[in-house]
């Protein structure tokens, strides 16, 4: 992964990690599918993007196990 | 926190002298040292408590040991003395797995990644999500206090070795653990009020007279790697494949405590794992290790060092903790009417 060029203080990056979550550094809150939000509780937050968390919309490693799948 | 108590010859040494009873003798220490069989370094209580204690020295200290002493040319020889033992046994006992990931290919992040899937140690948390009784899932975190009550500190020490995106990567990590700025989010606090929710003593080494030799080995591993920059690169690879096995097992072991009907806040601890440790294993593994090896190629033996480590003392006191269990059902009758 190469570094991402630097933004503005404000200015909020997204990080995709292969067959992981989707990385958010400095947001507030996330709204799901459902129009809810979910208020962001540390710096860097971890989005699920395997659709499979039980704690939607946050990542809870489950991705590892559809990945231990995929491998056979 | 008082100075141990011995639990053979090699930490009735390092008492003596930390308490000045006797000047160390390290002549005599290192013979006793190089006396332990090869193959119980890691179970024995007498070696790891000796190290756990010197290691103490430079995080929390004991407060009936003066503060001088952290440097003591005699001690830190003693110190070295049981490192040596304990960084030959993990090396020889890790050469293959860190062998099999050195001639895998792909990037280091999903090398990583492979070699904690292919981990079959065993399955405590399984055992404590769907079977232990509530006194088991106790005495497991008991086992846990010398960790949780500490965490993160070691790897804290790492952070002046690193620079760049490792760097900042270590430091947003810990500055999560560490409570993002909320001391009462502070994870070792929180593991403080898990303890006192289950009915046990939060303060620091509370249980340090009980616990096995094993659960001291796990962190005195952690010392050994965050207490030497050239052992950096097994230091961040330890710290990445804890934290790649944390999320799930969380998981398991909050439902596990739900289970067994023990209050809210001993499961809060375990619940803020599941959510903080999948961010934090992509950075370890990703940002940190992937690119401290990117940076100094050199390394990438060592970050598996580091992974493998932690996979093989997890695994050894994971089945310590299962098979003592094991044991007591099968003396007594089931594991669930002893325990109770």
């Amino acid at each position: 992964m190469r570094p991402v060029p630097s933004g503005s203080p404000g200015d909020v990056v997204a990080e995709l990690c292969p067959g992981g979550p989707m990385l958010l550094r400095g947001v507030s809150a996330v709204r799901d599918e459902h129009g809810e939000l979910h208020e962001a509780t540390r710096p860097v937050v971890a989005v699920c993007m395997c659709g499979r968390s039980q704690r939607q919309p946050w990542c809870d490693g489950t991705h590892k196990a559809v990945r231990s799948t995929r491998r056979g | 926190m008082r100075c141990p108590h011995p639990r053979g010859p090699l930490s009735t040494m390092v008492r003596g002298s930390l308490l000045r009873h006797a000047e160390l003798d390290l002549d005599a220490f290192t013979r006793r040292a190089d006396a332990v069989p090869r193959a119980h370094v890691l179970r024995d209580g007498d070696v790891q408590l000796a190290l756990w204690t010197l290691y103490e020295l430079h995080f929390r200290g004991f407060e009936d040991v003066s503060a001088d002493l952290e440097w003591d040319p005699l001690l830190l020889g003693a110190r070295g003395v049981l490192e040596c033992l304990l960084e030959r046994d993990l090396r020889r006992r890790t050469v293959e797995r860190v062998q099999g990931a050195l001639d895998a290919d792909g990037p280091v992040a999903e090398r990583i990644f492979d070699m904690v899937a292919a981990d079959d140690g065993p399955r405590l948390a399984a055992y404590l999500h769907r079977e232990a009784t509530a006194a088991q899932v106790v005495e497991f975190l008991r086992e846990r206090t010398v960790f949780h009550l500490k965490e993160s500190d070691p790897q804290s020490l790492v952070l002046a070795r690193l620079e760049g995106r490792a760097k900042t990567a270590l430091a947003e990590l810990l500055y999560d653990e560490f409570g993002g700025g909320r001391p009462e989010r502070l994870h070792a606090s929180m593991f403080a009020d898990s303890l006192v929710g289950a009915g046990l003593e939060s303060s620091y080494g509370a249980y340090l007279d009980e616990v096995s030799g094993t659960t001291l080995a796990v962190n005195n591993a952690m010392s050994l790697f965050a207490l030497h920059r050239r052992l950096r690169g097994a230091a961040m690879g330890h710290f990445a494949a804890f934290e790649a096995t944390s999320s799930v097992p969380s998981r398991k072991i909050a439902a596990g405590i739900r289970r067994v009907g023990l209050p809210e806040v001993v499961a809060a601890y375990f619940d803020e794992h599941v959510e903080a440790d999948a961010v934090h294993e992509q950075l370890a593994v990703r940002t940190i290790c992937a690119t401290m090896v990117e940076e100094a190629p050199g390394l990438e033996a060592d970050v598996f060092l580091g992974v493998a480590t932690c996979l093989l003392l997890d695994g050894l006191a994971g089945g310590e903790l299962l098979e003592r269990w094991r044991a007591s059902g099968s003396s007594d009758g089931p594991v669930e009417q002893v325990a109770s």
